[in-house]
């Protein structure tokens, strides 16, 4: 933005130009000549059916005259099993997560555990966060059979991922201070942890916890659709039979609970911060 | 914190009083009550039989599983190429829309009028913080658009990407392009979400000196606003691109191309190897997108 002191001289009297995001100018014409090759060459190899593209427009517009028209009651009974399994496995798997990603957060903090504990927490999160939800889906219902189970097995072990992670590089963050003063107090590890440590991240826990119970519900919707349990198969079928007044009724219930969970998060985070 | 007296007459301190550890207390029945009801559904729908043989079938699937049939590599070269066009090409063109719903939903930059306080008592309170931009003394503004523009941002973050492909290919069909466009569209509300806060969060100081000098309302977004949400726009992008590139993998398994079709179709004849090769390819591209993202994002901020 700002030229040094000798060029001031040079540029007083000529015309101000917007400086460039990226100074470097050869960095600048590589980046663009080599984006736009790659485009060319990604855009070229997609292929496109764009006659298929165009009779799918009526169904699309289908879809969306379907927003304005949910069908709830006709599959009502199967829709309301679906929700109900998705949020029980969305409420046991956050429970079971948050209690199995506090040890192990506490053990991925670098100034609180030893370094062999310490490795093989970080290791833990790593898988955990390497492997999408539903791959381990797979395998989890390939393993334990279909069922929420296997659901919730896999919510519960990406929790662990998520909040472990977070957790540890919020207490790797904290204010030794006063974790310092409950030590010289004599307290024993437990007790330090329990009044030095938990006081000062517990905020930010409880405000990803709820978050975690957010994206839980919504990674819910879509095991089903490996059969591991939850609203997705439902919503599967409802595509499949090109039911589209049932999905969207389908859809609205999922962007209506995440909102509200969204608002009660927003609520419960403002009251702990 | 409470100083409490003891039975004995001593006096000691405790970190809530009775009333509150009371409370807490039956916070947490309630807690458990509702997590044990949870677990019970869930028990009520398990086949125990197949759990108690499921560590047998693990070792038997390993046991399948390795080595990866190395040969099924040249297989695969192409598909994953497919994988890295949907989530570049689903990201890029996720920006583009992404961009004017930020703008909407920024409560410095969406469109506002001025109303009166009894316009403000009429609207009800929940709708009050989407509504309003600002607050003075007696001068209230609110946003209208902002509203439309904070549900595009909800409802495309909370619907999956294999949703979204699932609704494409009943729509368009199968295919790359299906992935491509339920890419674009999931990735709408994340992007538009950081960015409008990062709007939100500018120095106002240097988009009043623009205006002071004259600028039109275009030129005070290009030079006032732009380059101060730049770094940020640059960063969420390539944010978003490593994420669509983990979503991208499992696309296919819906038909939505890449190389989910290869994992999708391996299961489907219990391939083994073969769905072992394919899962160590796609935690290697999960990795060196990680590392790409974090390097660029050092690099910029």
């Amino acid at each position: 933005m700002m030229a040094a002191g000798g060029d001031l001289d040079l540029l007083i009297g000529t015309r101000w130009k917007k400086p460039p995001f990226i100074r470097r100018a050869w960095l600048r014409w590589l980046l663009i000549l080599g984006t736009g090759a790659y485009l060319v060459a990604a855009v070229a190899s997609v292929e496109v059916n764009w006659a298929r593209v165009y009779e799918g427009l009526e169904r699309g517009a289908a879809f969306v005259a379907a927003f304005g028209d949910p069908d709830f009651t006709s599959r009502w009974q199967d829709i309301r099993d679906g929700m109900l399994e998705s949020v029980i496995m969305t409420i046991a798997s956050t429970v079971a997560g948050i209690l199995i990603s506090i040890p192990i957060g506490l053990g991925a903090a670098r100034n609180i555990a030893p370094l062999p504990v310490y490795l093989v927490c970080r290791g833990i999160i790593a898988i955990s966060r390497a492997l999408q939800e539903i791959i381990v889906a797979i395998l989890l219902v390939a393993i334990f059979g279909f069922g929420p189970l296997a659901g919730f097995l896999t919510l519960s072990f990406a929790t662990i991922g998520f909040l472990s992670k977070l957790l540890a590089e919020d207490i790797e963050s904290m204010d030794r201070v006063q974790a310092e003063a409950i030590r010289a107090t004599g307290a024993s590890w437990l007790q330090w942890v329990n009044y030095g440590v938990q006081p000062q991240v517990m905020p930010r826990l409880v405000g990803l916890s709820m978050y975690r119970l957010d994206i839980n519900f919504r990674e819910s919707a879509i095991l089903g659709l490996v059969g591991a349990g939850g609203i997705g198969a439902t919503l599967n079928t409802a595509f499949d039979r090109y039911e589209f007044d049932t999905a969207a009724a389908i859809l609205i219930l999922i962007i209506g609970t995440v909102m509200a969970l969204e608002y009660i998060s927003g609520i419960i985070r403002a009251k702990v911060q | 914190m409470a100083i409490i007296s003891l039975p004995d007459g001593h006096r000691t301190w405790r970190r809530f009083t009775p009333r509150a550890q009371i409370l807490r207390w039956f916070g947490y029945l309630i807690g458990v009550a509702v997590f044990v009801w949870c677990w019970n559904r869930i028990s009520e729908a398990t086949t125990w039989f197949f759990v108690w043989d499921a560590p047998r079938i693990a070792g038997d699937i390993l046991t399948r599983a390795t080595p990866p049939r190395w040969s099924y590599m040249e297989k695969l070269w192409w598909p994953i190429w497919d994988t890295i066009n949907i989530a570049t090409l689903g990201t890029i063109a996720a920006l583009v829309m992404a961009v004017p719903v930020a703008f909407m939903a920024a409560r410095n930059t969406t469109p506002q009028i001025s109303v009166s306080p009894v316009v403000i008592r009429m609207i009800p309170p929940f709708l009050r913080p989407v509504l309003m931009t600002s607050t003075g003394q007696d001068s209230y503004t609110i946003g209208p658009i902002r509203p439309i523009a904070l549900l595009i941002i909800v409802s495309t973050r909370s619907i999956n990407s294999l949703i979204w492909a699932l609704l494409l290919i009943a729509i368009i069909g199968p295919g790359v392009f299906a992935g491509i466009v339920a890419i674009a569209i999931r990735s709408i509300g994340f992007c538009a979400k950081l960015l409008y806060e990062a709007i939100e969060e500018i120095d106002h100081g240097q988009v009043e000196a623009v205006t002071a000098t004259g600028g039109s309302r275009w030129q005070v977004m290009a030079y006032g606003i732009v380059p101060q949400i730049m770094p940020a726009f640059a960063g969420i992008a390539v944010f978003r691109w490593d994420i669509n590139i983990r979503e991208s993998t499992v696309l296919g398994l819906v038909g939505a191309g890449g190389i989910g079709l290869q994992l999708s179709s391996s299961l489907n004849v219990l391939a083994w190897p073969q769905v072992s090769l394919i899962l160590l390819v796609i935690l290697l591209a999960v990795v060196i997108s990680e590392w790409v993202s974090a390097k660029v994002r050092g690099a910029i901020i």
